[in-house]
């Protein structure tokens, strides 16, 4: 027993410190992802408001597709075919081999992914807001931006927070899809970790055990940001 | 305090596109325009490099092969969601029982299965069952957990049931309670009144939720790929690193989006049908 946590010790000896730094890849990912597929969510969500015809197809074409192509194929696409497409682009100037950085690649993939849901959050955001609030900003002679700004945008978020959390928790999840394509991220440490110790059960469960406190700490936290955002709310 | 979905609200609510002004009604068109633009390029170029590297060696090896490797999606797919519902459902009712020695243990399931990725969840039962390989055989699942292809079909039910389990939970506990005391007064046994009354009505609302999960389990099964099943995702991975062909992934991704988008279309449909007994009010939502 006291051999099995040896394993897990930081240092040479364990494979405490190896894990710690997958850890941190992974959270980086997640969290160098969100501010990406937020503000691409939103500019899709106001492309399906914004009435004009081309923009709405173009932003539902975008939905359509990466919502529905499993997360692995577009991680298989964006790193293969960037790769291929920066290669060809390369090529023009110098035979120099191009590798797509994987972290960039699982950054983009999956941020393509979370705008795609993302955006379907904040149109049914949108939708919530009651018609009455542009027109008395319009009376009030808010500018649309302003309008938008000031008045929508606050009541957006509050809408939103809850869809939003669940892609977070989501996001989270999907970051060890990153693994297959060789990013150093908690997965694929504990699998280097499980190759060399052949001790699969204690790995993968305390890898496991680290996913679900993440999903946990991040649960707490959303949850005491919704209770800000509504602070308004409450009866006064 | 659980995030909750933003309640969808009437259809009225669209922001009044008439109010914008000249100007941007000359800048959106033409937006419109180049986003669009992008879309036709990006389909020409899919549809260049398709036609471009199409080597008929390679079509006539893999193509057969792909399609088997969709019949293998589809178990994939089918039979975890089947199983799971049966497991889903028990594990809502432990959950609702009120009691706490069955809610618990439900409830810790629940939290394991959603809060950590599917991906580990293979790995661990797959690799895991590998080291207890001594105690396996003596119990006689050694021939069952041998394969791949077996662990990924229970990690995959257990997954599954984990999500449909929630589904079920919301969609039954919101039944009013007055369907519970007017069946009770008619003198059903409770049995009978989950049965006949409490569930048909929770499957109602539990439609679109278990719609969805039908899609993520589509796009999940890719996963059965990263252990070696020869999944339409698996089909086109060993296609890709036997060819270096891009177009395989090109190919691939057709194939997922059009199973993807006629299953949300049937879906759509199949829920209009079935709730077409609650008029208008039901089918407000988009559809």
């Amino acid at each position: 027993m006291s051999e099995l946590i040896g394993l897990l010790r930081y240092g040479d000896a364990g494979w405490g410190d190896e894990l710690l730094a997958g850890l941190s890849v992974t959270v980086s990912l997640a969290l160098a992802t969100l501010p990406f597929g937020l503000l691409l969510g939103l500019l899709l969500a106001l492309a399906q408001i914004s009435g004009e015809r081309n923009l709405m197809r173009a932003a539902r074409i975008y939905t359509t597709i990466f919502r529905g192509l499993p997360e692995l194929l577009t991680i298989f696409i964006v790193y293969y075919g960037g790769q291929m497409a920066l290669q060809a682009l390369f090529s023009l100037f110098s035979d120099t081999y191009v590798e797509v950085n994987a972290f960039l690649a699982g950054m983009v993939a999956l941020g393509l992914v979370f705008s795609a849901y993302a955006s379907e959050v904040f149109l049914s955001a949108f939708q919530g807001i009651p018609k009455g609030q542009w027109e008395g900003a319009h009376a009030l002679g808010l500018s649309r931006l302003q309008t938008f700004l000031l008045v929508i945008m606050p009541q957006v978020l509050r809408l939103a927070l809850g869809g939003l959390s669940n892609l977070w928790l989501i996001l989270l999840k999907e970051t060890s899809l990153v693994s297959v394509i060789a990013l150093n991220e908690l997965l694929r440490m504990t699998s280097v970790a499980v190759g060399v110790t052949k001790q699969p059960i204690l790995f993968y469960s305390v890898a496991c055990l680290i996913y679900l406190t993440l999903s946990l700490i991040s649960e707490r936290g959303l949850a005491r940001l919704e209770n800000r955002l509504k602070r308004g709310e409450g009866v006064r | 305090m659980k995030p909750s979905m933003p309640q969808r609200a009437s259809p009225s609510s669209m922001p009044p596109a008439k109010a914008g002004t000249a100007r941007q009604k000359g800048a959106l068109p033409w937006l419109g325009r180049m986003f669009m633009g992008l879309w036709y390029l990006a389909g020409l170029g899919a549809a260049w490099i398709i036609i471009s590297n199409f080597d008929a060696d390679v079509f006539k090896r893999y193509g057969p092969r792909m399609l088997s490797g969709l019949l293998v999606t589809t178990q994939l797919v089918v039979l975890p969601l089947v199983m799971g519902a049966v497991i889903g459902l028990g594990l809502a009712l432990m959950r609702l029982s009120g009691q706490r020695w069955l809610s618990l243990p439900a409830n810790v399931y629940m939290t394991f299965f959603r809060g950590t990725p599917l991906l580990a969840q293979v790995f661990l039962i797959y690799y895991g069952a590998g080291q207890l390989r001594p105690w396996l055989q003596d119990v006689g699942l050694w021939g069952f957990f041998r394969e791949a292809w077996y662990c990924v079909l229970l990690a995959f039910t257990l997954n599954t049931a984990a999500y449909q389990a929630e589904i079920y939970r919301v969609a039954i506990a919101s039944v009013p309670k007055g369907q519970w005391e007017a069946a009770d007064a008619l003198g059903l046994p409770r049995r009978i009144t989950f049965v006949r009354i409490i569930l048909p009505q929770a499957l109602i609302t539990a439609l679109r939720p278990l719609g969805n999960e039908v899609i993520l389990m589509i796009k999940a099964s890719a996963i059965a790929s990263v252990v070696t099943i020869l999944d339409l995702m698996g089909v086109t991975r060993l296609a890709f690193a036997r060819t270096f062909d891009f177009s395989v992934y090109l190919w691939a991704a057709v194939l997922y989006l059009i199973i993807v988008e006629t299953l949300r279309r049937l879906w759509t449909r199949l829920e209009a049908r079935l709730t077409r007994h609650l008029g208008q009010q039901a089918r407000a939502g988009k559809g």
